[in-house]
């Protein structure tokens, strides 16, 4: 105040008219911290349903391959299979993947085959769907402890394998994801060493249960579920699964695995879906099944010991994680 | 009356906004718009709104002195008490969905992952603070005392960041996010402790 003379009785402001700004300052205030905070919840919740846009994949009917699943578990809906992904390339969080991988270039595509093989190849994406697809029912178990039903379509690694003619010598088959800054800006939050890299022993790749995926509920694979081919490993966690393959290399030593090398003490070689074998930061004996409340016992090799306890026989799991 | 002086209006905007988020998750509960794995988020979703309100507790402070907002410090035990409030609900969250209910199975479950551990017990610390938020329960404890046990916010923060940083798998981008902000809060406290010994030590003229 430079002057303390008295405020002339014009310039006070009349009573009404400070009511009315008090009552319209308070309203702007409640409108906008209402908006800011359901708006940040917003940006945290889940996105809007994923719509299944693939083309239309023509399955052969197969007989013989036993796939058992329970008549109490159901299939479940495309939206739960492509609307929550790991595939850390593209973003961590689950929600968000759909979304950031919509304009993931899969055409062309190539698959380099190569290492202790006879007939070194590039399949491209044409001789990709050439082979004979089957539709397969698989339970899908994530090692986070979420578990699905997908029914994937597909063909047997085991055809493309053969194709190329596998040395005397080779013991196991290294794979390699996509890997492109430029289209997949967010895998620099990823945390892990990127190119994603996985690998199987070789009986377990040849194995008549192991798929080279190019599509789910009779249409081309979805980009966020990793197209356009990805590995299917029923009966192991969900990471050895690994996603848009561009390279398949036959060797004669374990390969590298990307999770054992991000973290060796909770993620093993093997990875077999084990309820008796606890991850360090949590139990493995039960699982969620996206869909359903409550939860299920975890079963043994993923419900598919039948099939492929054999390749482990002798074998202690619990050092062979 | 001016409306930093309105404590009534700063009580039922703070209220209304830290309820909204609960509010939220019980309407996309009920519409079914939790996501794929809707026990996975509200875990989630509990355990970063804990955080964030005792970031805000932590905040009150600094602004106070920084830009003379006294007002704050009136809400600032609402804050703490939506804190422990979006705890509790992680906390049921956790036994609901984690352990099925099988109460026997925590003990065991503290025992064998520390991260839950650091959880639990910097869920335990914010109890004797909720259970002491009253006006009676500061008469009772005598101001200074009441503001010394208050302190635990610190611990239970800290061990709030950690726990987070614990679970996820390989991005620490949020975890950091909250370590950043808490690293800043308790630096703030720090710097001005360390100015205050320097002045209470100087040699005063007499």
């Amino acid at each position: 105040m430079r002057d303390s003379s008295p405020i002339p009785s014009s310039e006070v402001t009349p009573e009404e008219t400070f009511r009315n700004r008090r009552f319209f300052m308070k309203s702007a205030i409640w409108a906008g911290s209402t908006l800011a905070t359901a708006g940040l919840y917003r940006a945290f919740s889940p996105q809007a349903e994923v719509r299944n846009t693939g083309a239309a994949i023509a399955t052969v009917a197969e007989s013989g391959v036993q796939t058992s699943l329970a008549a109490d578990e159901k299939v479940n809906a495309f939206n739960d299979i492509a609307g929550y992904n790991n595939f850390y390339e593209f973003s961590t969080d689950k929600h968000a993947v759909a979304e950031k991988a919509r304009h993931f270039v899969t055409d062309p595509w190539s698959v380099q085959v190569g290492g202790l093989v006879h007939k070194p190849r590039t399949f491209d994406l044409a001789e990709l769907l050439k082979f004979e697809s089957v539709e397969r029912i698989y339970r899908f178990r994530c090692v986070e402890g979420w578990s699905m039903v997908i029914p994937w379509v597909g063909f047997p690694l085991s055809q493309l394998l053969k194709m190329v003619e596998p040395q005397s010598t080779a013991t196991h088959v290294a794979f390699e994801s996509y890997h492109d800054i430029k289209q997949m800006p967010d895998s620099v939050y990823a945390g892990i060493d990127l190119p994603y890299v996985e690998g199987l022993r070789l009986d377990e790749a040849m194995h008549p249960l192991t798929l080279l995926a190019t599509g789910l509920y009779g249409k081309t694979l979805p980009n966020q579920n990793g197209a356009p081919a990805r590995l299917v490993v029923p009966w192991k966690y969900g990471f050895k699964s690994i996603k848009s393959v561009v390279k398949i290399t036959l060797m004669d030593r374990e390969p590298p695995t990307t999770w054992s090398l991000a973290n060796p003490g909770e993620y093993g070689f093997y990875s077999n879906v084990n309820p008796s074998v606890d991850h360090p930061r949590w139990s493995q004996a039960h699982e969620r099944r996206i869909g359903e409340m409550g939860s299920r016992p975890t079963l043994m090799f993923n419900g598919y010991a039948e099939q492929v306890a054999h390749l482990y026989a002798g074998m202690d799991l619990k050092e062979y994680f | 009356m001016k409306l930093s002086a309105d404590t009534s209006f700063h009580r039922q905007l703070f209220f209304f906004n830290g309820l909204l988020p609960a509010l939220l998750i019980l309407i996309d509960g009920w519409r079914g718009r939790l996501g794929t794995n809707p026990a996975e988020f509200i875990t989630r979703t509990t355990g970063v709104l804990t955080l964030v309100f005792l970031m805000l507790t932590l905040m009150v402070t600094p602004l106070r002195k920084l830009c003379g907002w006294n007002w704050l410090l009136k809400q600032r035990r609402l804050l703490g008490l939506y804190a422990f409030f979006y705890g509790l609900g992680h906390l049921i969250t956790y036994l609901a969905y984690d352990r099925d209910w099988q109460l026997q199975t925590v003990v065991g479950d503290v025992y064998k992952r520390p991260f839950i551990a650091l959880g639990m017990f910097s869920f335990l610390l914010m109890v004797p603070l909720a259970v002491t938020s009253t006006n009676a329960m500061i008469k009772k404890l005598g101001g200074q005392r009441w503001a010394q046990l208050h302190r635990l916010t610190y611990y239970i923060a800290i061990g709030g960041v950690l726990h987070y940083w614990a679970i996820v798998k390989s991005d620490v981008t949020w975890p950091r996010f909250f370590a950043v902000i808490l690293a800043l809060l308790l630096g703030y406290r720090v710097v001005e402790g360390m100015k205050k010994a320097r002045s209470a030590a100087a040699p005063r003229a007499s």
